[in-house]
């Protein structure tokens, strides 16, 4: 029997085919304008991939941003509940998950069975997400994907008070002005993204193991502020992007 | 009096100087979030089409009847909050309006007069009346606020509305204050209506401002029961326009509501399609026209069974003594009625925390959301005070921060919906 979960987040979208073990086969496309077409492209695309056909999934579970609109899926779970499960999957002493997306971040509290027991996601504000990142670098003229490279290494950190993701653009250019290096902006901006996220925690101590997933995570210059605020090592799975999904297709076998 | 048509509504907001234009623009905006927030629902009771046209009328038949209620000689005052004891401007013939905006669609006007970051129902309110579509502006004498909160404070200096000073302690100098003011206020009142208050008069007002909350808290006492017979939007709507109706329509309604709401009870029927976590709603107001928190709540499945707001257990919870003799007895009375609401402007506020513990406990919840206006400071900060004492009690709670916008109901939704999962 194969099991199916769906991520449809703001940015991308995850499918992941689980067989009650282990994971059979793996997909990540973007979410684009038309999200639950593409989901269902994507879906149809794994299956193939993995010689399958639609009916020879056992049940759907959708997550993520657009799990309401999506017809492919049985049944939906809000994506605290699916990231936990993906999560717990992976490293079952997990205890704190961050995951940083597109436009949101959260953190959850496991308890020992590995059970959500409390979260907190960003309410309007985009400050802090993978957005406020992606911006930032549009400033700097560094893609993402370069970020981490470029930052590796480097100590020195400029102080970035602005967390709003348009004002910041002008606090970095004054940065620039004044001939600070990007290196030293980018490692700012990541060290204030990391307080924010981890202001998320409120009341709740951020206990090991400490696992960060969502696509922000894989950017090494992000990890390594973590690393700094927390004095935790972060672990992060060898493909963030893909727990929410994960955990759905996890959720689809347990019925 | 009898009911306008159309037109004849529009001839009285063109004489109370309404911007026509606008004001239809705001009708168009109210009624279709209603229509999709509240008409939409299945399984509401047919009572609640009582409570559905009084929110109609509040802009309409009911400006119509104040009308000519000044006309025959009376007065309307208007009045912010759930601080100006209705029961004393009833003793004189004044009827106390209530003006606090619910709805978003005059926050643009209000940005050309106040700040961007001070709450939406200061911002909506303010902006009803520069966009003149509020036709209480002129249809009332004048106009009576309180400093429950620096914005509020600030917005009656700059718009030149008088206020009662609120205490923000509940020692004995500050309840002192409180009867000064409450005294401020009757002399106001008395001078406005051009009579003094009676013994008999005051004991009938507070007689029917009791009946008021008492059937508000009947209704809000069936939702104990293991399916509530209304759901927690509508008894929200039932609140709001408890503020708006007259005293005497509003008892007319909300007892044939509790009638057809016993029988749900007796046949078992429950206002939800689904069983569902039950919680209580903590917070700031949700003035008519705002429901927004309530509606996505409940429309992912969570049960709202008591709601602790200023616009639920706030607003009716006390009884005032209906056998005192002197005029001083009951207006000493009234102040403590009003002393007594555990509104977050106080500090320290700890009734609060033991008034929600309670409710948890009476109506068997299993968690709290709370619902902090944006900028509402007093709630924004004591809900982590709150949810400190919830945790000890091993209670689940989610905060939501928001405004009148709809821009944010879907991550509302989102959270509620993964709050669900984990009660």
């Amino acid at each position: 029997m194969i099991y199916c979960g769906v991520d449809i987040g703001a940015r991308s979208t995850e499918v992941i085919l689980f067989d009650g073990a282990q994971m059979v086969e793996q997909g990540i496309s973007a979410s684009g304008h038309r999200p639950s077409a593409n989901a269902q492209e994507l879906m149809d695309r794994v299956l193939a991939t993995a010689g399958m056909e639609a009916c020879d999934l056992a049940e759907t579970v959708a997550t993520g941003y657009g799990r309401n609109y999506f017809r492919g899926a049985d049944r939906v779970l809000s994506e605290i509940i699916s990231h936990a499960m993906g999560v717990v999957y992976l490293f079952p002493e997990a205890r704190t998950v961050i995951d940083i997306g597109g436009q949101d971040s959260k953190m959850i509290h496991l308890d020992e069975n590995g059970r959500a027991v409390d979260f907190t996601m960003n309410d309007r504000c985009a400050a802090g997400t993978g957005k406020f990142i992606e911006m930032t670098g549009q400033t700097l003229d560094v893609s993402v994907d370069e970020m981490g490279q470029l930052t590796r290494g480097h100590t020195e950190t400029a102080e970035i008070s602005s967390m709003c993701a348009v004002f910041a653009e002008s606090e970095i250019v004054g940065l620039l002005q004044s001939g600070t290096a990007p290196e030293t902006i980018l490692r700012g901006v990541f060290r204030s993204v990391a307080a924010r996220t981890l202001a998320m925690a409120g009341p709740n101590a951020i206990r090991p193991e400490l696992i960060f997933t969502g696509g922000v995570a894989m950017n090494g210059g992000v990890v390594r502020a973590m690393a700094e605020e927390t004095g935790l090592e972060i672990i992060v799975p060898p493909e963030p992007r893909i727990t929410g999904a994960l955990g759905a297709a996890i959720a689809a076998f347990r019925g | 009096m009898e009911r306008l048509s159309p037109k004849q509504l529009k001839r009285v907001w063109d004489d109370l100087g309404l911007d026509l234009a606008a004001h239809e623009k705001l009708m168009e905006s109210m009624e279709r979030s209603h229509a999709r927030t509240f008409l939409a629902c299945d399984r509401r009771p047919e009572s609640m089409g009582m409570f559905d046209a009084a929110l109609h009328d509040a802009h309409g038949q009911r400006v119509a009847d104040l009308i000519e209620h000044r006309r025959k000689g009376g007065g309307v005052i208007g009045t912010f909050c759930i601080y100006v004891p209705d029961e004393i401007a009833l003793a004189v013939g004044i009827v106390p309006v209530p003006l606090c905006g619910g709805s978003n669609w005059p926050i643009k006007h209000a940005d050309r007069v106040l700040p961007r970051d001070i709450c939406p129902l200061v911002r909506s309110t303010m902006g009803m009346a520069v966009s003149e579509t509020c036709p209480y502006k002129r249809a009332k004498n004048y106009a009576l606020g309180e400093t429950t909160c620096d914005a509020k404070k600030k917005a009656w200096d700059l718009f030149g509305i008088d206020s009662m000073e609120l205490p923000q302690r509940k020692d004995s100098p500050d309840r002192e204050l409180w009867l000064s003011e409450i005294r401020k206020f009757q002399h106001g009142v008395e001078e406005l209506a051009g009579r003094q208050i009676t013994e008999d008069a005051l004991r009938r007002s507070i007689r029917i401002c009791n009946r008021r909350r008492a059937l508000l808290r009947e209704v809000s006492e069936l939702r104990k029961k293991p399916e509530p017979p209304i759901t927690g939007l509508d008894a929200l709507l039932v609140s709001q326009t408890a503020l708006a109706m007259s005293p005497e329509s509003f008892i007319g309604a909300a007892e044939a509501l509790l009638e057809e709401l016993r029988e749900r009870i007796r046949n078992g029927y429950s206002a939800y399609p689904e069983v569902g976590p039950r919680v209580i709603f903590a917070g700031s107001p949700a003035p008519m026209g705002h429901a927004k928190v309530h509606a996505v709540a409940e429309s992912i499945g969570l049960r709202i069974v008591a709601d602790e707001s200023c616009t639920g257990a706030r607003y009716y919870r006390g009884h005032i003594p209906e056998d005192l003799l002197t005029v001083n007895g009951m207006l000493d009375a009234i102040a403590d009625r009003y002393f007594e609401i555990d509104c977050a402007c106080f500090s320290p506020n700890s009734e609060r925390v033991d008034n929600v513990l309670r409710m948890i406990a009476e109506y068997g919840a299993d968690g709290v959301v709370h619902n902090v206006l944006q900028y509402c400071h007093g709630y924004d900060i004591e809900a982590r005070r709150l949810d400190g004492a919830l945790r000890d009690a091993g209670i689940p709670s989610i905060l939501i921060v928001s405004d009148y916008s709809a821009e944010d109901e879907q991550r509302i939704g989102i959270r509620l919906e993964a709050f669900r999962e984990l009660l």
